[in-house]
């Protein structure tokens, strides 16, 4: 029994940016079936009682101060840019909208 | 001079037996000889290496005081950022890049005036057990080239297995440091998480990765983890305390007294028998040495596995979302009227290599709305139960041990088509990243079926670091006694060894 | 066929949401410590954090919590003993790490309320805008859109980015929804911003400049049938760049959902921004399709869990509430004519920003001369600058 489609694949390539070939697709299809059946089983034990650890050192309010330091160099922080124009980075045409 | 551990080599400077310039370039000559079978480097900056080889030579022979491991050689993995050098993270999407910026792992490298003589080889992105996921080509083990030399941190315990380095950093999120020790005959150790600072150490998985110290000697690890260890108040999540005194213990290698926990589901039952019996004859040391030998269960060790395989994906595939081919990195596509969207997609299809979009798609179903409580969620709590389970055991036990990994290294090719075949590499070393808590690894022997390195797994409470290093001194000592020389010095010659 | 206002209000009533962006001005940005000064020159306020290299990691700027708690008292908001930080997970070119720190399940405040007052001819009114949640999160870079007709992102060729504005905090304010508005919904809404951003001025948490960007409005608007229980489909409006464009906005999108809605067809949910020009909204994205933003928490942050003591300290520290202070003026001073108030406050905080007093010479007839006025005048902006 196939859990995951070719087309819901395809749709979680296109959330991570991802242009995947057709053959891709179906073979990603396939193994994500094995993976998903053997991490499934996670749910068995994670009862609700039962709270989530996302940091594993239990601390809280780690901060800075609200103090200005030298930042990069227009010249560093391009310096690994693709494409630039009067010290701003240079991207293609953005089709969809700001959010 | 290049198969001494780097205590050794320190203290050969120290005498004015050879200069740090002497040494920097008998390991650059290593490489050049070796390097090209075992493929454990993807950078070497000869020019930087000598040059910070001459300023600790000119400084120690003005009368300044220099560290312990000043003027030793290292090899670096590449996940860690080194500003001006190439860093690629072992993928094709940073070929090219490099960073404006130092990690602070480098920072402190460069402050203890260690010589890092360039950037090791890896899976992509730290995703993979052996070094084949690398967009580079593998690296091959220095015990047999024609098998894997562990992974994703596979350039750095090889380069440590061939004598190109005496010192290697490397990064573990579920065995990374670990795994490839056991598998190069070689020590690697996981701090404490938070214990070495993540500023600079391009991420994977951001609530596991650590970096560690990897060396031939449970003694150079030591050495090496007091230089990269301390709070950085560029990581939010590194622990403001004083480093462990980790070389304390590593000299003092007392284990009396100390109760050694075996972890049942860990205990190597269905592992190679070559590894469950090096395993078992350690224990045997270990008690000779006034260890107490204990057992202990963990029943929810068995869902690290899948936990780990849901929480890491997830974390990355956010983590991997910077790369657009926008800022840095290569771009792909970008003719005509394409769009940005199109050559982001176009970039990312070319530039990530099969294990890292696997991953990143698990991960972003893991993270989907209407999956997140069945999966991402879910994994949370087993990391939960995880940690109990260990709280629950070093009740008993001062340190947890088990085999590294169910096996010695596999032939390169053998596992590479079969993702959860891959993945059982780590089934004992993910439990400790997904506590939090440190482990170490370091050579028990060569298995007897195939005459190759058996890794002995030792893990500590967290913040308590220093108790793996005089459980892994121990066993060294002991083992050390039986042998009658190091592990590596069993290793076969490579050709164009002197 | 265009319907007019009233046609609209006699059939329909508006439910509003309004949320409500405003940039701390903190020296530095909310993740790292570069300046967050307006108008640098592109890129010279950058460094791996805020450009999302990788390797780079977060570190939460202290003032900007307290600045959000400071905003959080004075909305009459629960502060949450224990909050976290969640990425919030789309691809967009101003937005270096592909994902915003920002917060999801566990914001820093919760549950408060804004009471508004507008002035209409049936007297004046009065209006509670609960407050759903405040919370930090961080800004985006700024793009120029190269080669268009108006440098509008449509038919651009190519886009610049400057990444020194990336990394400046944020602190969203939302609303809960607001009924019962009924034909002053516009009114109510810009009354709403106005009281916000003058509460966020006495706090000196930001300069509020609506024009310059550090106060931003998105308006929220839904039209059902009057006395029908349900809600109608909201669409938010963007772009709104002053208290008038906000009254505008929303009577606009009022007007245009009652003629969908007239005409038998379906508003749809979407993103629409707004046009100075026309005072009309032009379709944006289309929410429907929008993306799954698979928040999880913030691996790279610790949680915030203000100390009680501390919340209360800078409770105390709230200077007086505008509202309050305009009553206790208009009291002083015996002025008592409401039109006064309008022209007081504006006087009074203008003056306190460019260090002047204007008098206003229609003042004079009134409240004793003109001597009287100004030394009352002088001792009410001392009051305000201590």
């Amino acid at each position: 029994m196939s859990q995951l489609s070719r087309s819901d694949v395809a749709n979680l390539a296109r959330l991570a940016r991802i242009d995947m070939t057709d053959a891709e697709l179906d073979h990603l299809a396939t193994e994500m079936d094995v993976i998903l059946a053997a991490v499934a089983r996670v749910q068995e034990v994670a009862t609700p009682e039962i709270a989530p650890t996302s940091h594993p050192i239990p601390i809280h309010n780690v901060t800075r101060p609200d103090v200005v330091s030298a930042s990069l160099t227009p010249e560093a922080a391009l310096s690994g840019a693709p494409a630039q124009e009067d010290n701003r980075f240079r991207v293609p045409q953005i089709l969809g909208e700001e959010a | 001079m290049i198969t001494r551990s780097a205590h050794e080599m320190s203290a050969a400077m120290v005498k004015g037996e050879v200069t740090s310039e002497q040494l920097t370039q008998l390991h650059l000559d290593r490489i050049s000889a070796v390097d090209q079978q075992v493929h454990a480097f993807l950078h070497v900056d000869t020019e930087g290496a000598l040059a910070q080889a001459r300023a600790v030579d000119a400084a120690r022979s003005s009368g300044e005081k220099v560290g312990p491991l000043a003027g030793v050689p290292l090899a670096l993995k590449d996940v860690m950022v080194q500003k001006g050098i190439p860093t690629t993270a072992g993928s094709k999407i940073l070929e090219g890049w490099r960073p404006p910026y130092d990690s602070t792992v480098v920072s402190k490298l460069k402050t203890a005036g260690v010589v890092i003589l360039g950037k090791t080889n890896m899976d992509e992105f730290a995703m993979g057990s052996s070094t084949e996921n690398s967009a580079y080509g593998p690296t091959h083990n220095p015990w047999d080239l024609t098998r894997i030399p562990g992974g994703s941190g596979g350039g750095s315990s090889a380069s440590l297995a061939a004598f190109e380095a005496p010192l290697a950093i490397g990064t573990d999120t579920g065995g990374s440091i670990r795994q490839p020790a056991a598998v190069t005959g070689t020590v690697g150790v996981k701090p404490t998480y938070g214990g070495v600072s993540r500023y600079g150490l391009i991420a994977f998985s951001s609530s596991l990765d650590q970096a560690g110290p990897c060396a031939r000697t449970v003694l150079d690890a030591a050495l090496l983890h007091e230089v990269i260890a301390g709070h950085d108040a560029h990581d939010a999540t590194s622990i403001n305390a004083p480093v462990p005194e980790v070389v304390k213990a590593a000299r003092s290698g007392d284990v009396k007294g100390m109760k050694i926990g075996v972890v049942k589901e860990l205990n190597g039952d269905g592992y190679q028998a070559g590894v469950r019996s090096r395993f078992e004859e350690s224990l045997e040391l270990l008690a000779k040495a006034g260890a107490e030998i204990v057992e202990v269960s963990c029943p929810n060790f068995e869902y690290a596995l899948a936990a780990y395989y849901l929480i890491a994906p997830s974390e990355c595939s956010s983590n991997l979302a910077r790369f657009d081919a926008m800022r840095y990195g290569i771009r792909v596509g970008d003719e005509g009227a394409a769009s940005a969207e199109s050559v982001m997609n176009l970039t990312r299809e070319v530039g990530f290599g099969r294990e890292v979009k696997r991953r990143i798609i698990l991960g972003t179903y893991a993270l989907s709305s209407g999956y997140f409580d069945a999966y991402y969620g879910s994994a949370q709590k087993v990391r939960t139960l995880i940690m109990q389970d260990f709280t629950k055991a070093f009740a008993s036990a001062d340190v947890l041990v088990s085999p590294t990994c169910p096996t010695t290294a596999f032939k390169i090719g053998e596992k590479a088509n079969d993702p959860l075949a891959m993945y059982l590499n780590d089934i004992a070393t993910i439990p400790v990243n997904m506590a939090g808590i440190g482990g170490m690894s370091l050579p028990c022997g060569l298995a007897p079926e195939d005459g190759l390195p058996v890794g002995f797994q030792i893990m500590a409470p967290a913040m308590q670091d220093q108790r793996m290093y005089s459980v892994g001194a121990a066993l060294e000592a002991a083992l050390l006694t039986q042998w009658g020389s190091p592990l590596l010095s069993k290793i076969p010659a490579l050709a164009g060894s002197k | 066929m265009s319907l007019t206002y009233e046609d609209v209000i006699a059939k329909y009533e508006p439910v509003l949401g309004l949320e409500v962006h405003v940039e701390l001005n903190t020296l530095s940005k909310m993740f790292c410590s570069c300046s967050t000064v307006f108008g640098g020159e592109p890129n010279t306020q950058t460094c791996p954090v805020c450009l999302g290299m990788p390797g780079a990691l977060p570190v939460v700027n202290e003032k900007a919590i307290e600045s959000s708690i400071l905003i959080g008292l004075a909305l009459n908001c629960s502060i949450a003993p224990f909050s976290r930080f969640s990425r919030k997970n789309y691809f967009y070119p101003d937005m270096p790490k592909n994902f915003q720190i920002s917060q999801y399940d566990e914001p820093i405040c919760v549950n408060g309320y804004l009471d508004v007052e507008i002035d209409t001819e049936e007297g004046i009114k009065k209006f509670r805008v609960e407050i759903e949640r405040v919370h930090m999160e961080e800004d985006t870079g700024k793009s120029l859109h190269v080669g268009g007709a108006t440098g509008r992102i449509h038919g651009a060729d190519y886009s610049l980015l400057d990444y020194n504005r990336a990394g400046i905090p944020l602190v969203e304010i939302v609303t809960k929804i607001v009924p019962g508005t009924g034909k002053y919904a516009p009114e109510v809404a810009k009354a709403y911003v106005a009281q916000l951003r003058d509460i966020l001025r006495s706090l000196g948490v930001s300069d509020v400049r609506m024009e310059q960007g550090s106060l931003r409005c998105d308006a929220n608007v839904s039209l059902r049938l009057i006395g029908a229980e349900q809600l109608g489909t909201r669409s938010e409006t963007k772009n709104v760049n002053s208290l008038r464009s906000v009254e505008r906005a929303v009577r606009g999108e009022m007007i245009r959902h009652a003629e969908l809605l007239n005409k038998g067809e379906r508003v749809v949910q979407e993103t629409r921004h707004f046009q100075e020009d026309t005072g009309l909204t032009r379709s944006g994205r289309s929410k429907e399709q929008a993306e799954d933003y698979r928040y999880f928490p913030e691996p790279d942050l610790v949680p915030v869990a203000p100390d009680a003591a501390w919340i209360e300290k800078l409770r105390a520290s709230l200077p007086e509430h505008p509202s309050l202070r305009r009553a206790r003026l208009q009291e002083q001073w015996a002025v008592p004519d409401k039109g006064w108030q309008q022209c007081l406050m504006l006087m009074l905080s203008t003056s306190l920003k460019k260090r002047y007093c204007w008098v206003p010479i229609q003042l004079v007839p009134v409240a004793g001369g003109l001597e009287r006025y100004l030394a009352s005048l002088m001792k009410a902006v001392l009051q305000l600058l201590n």
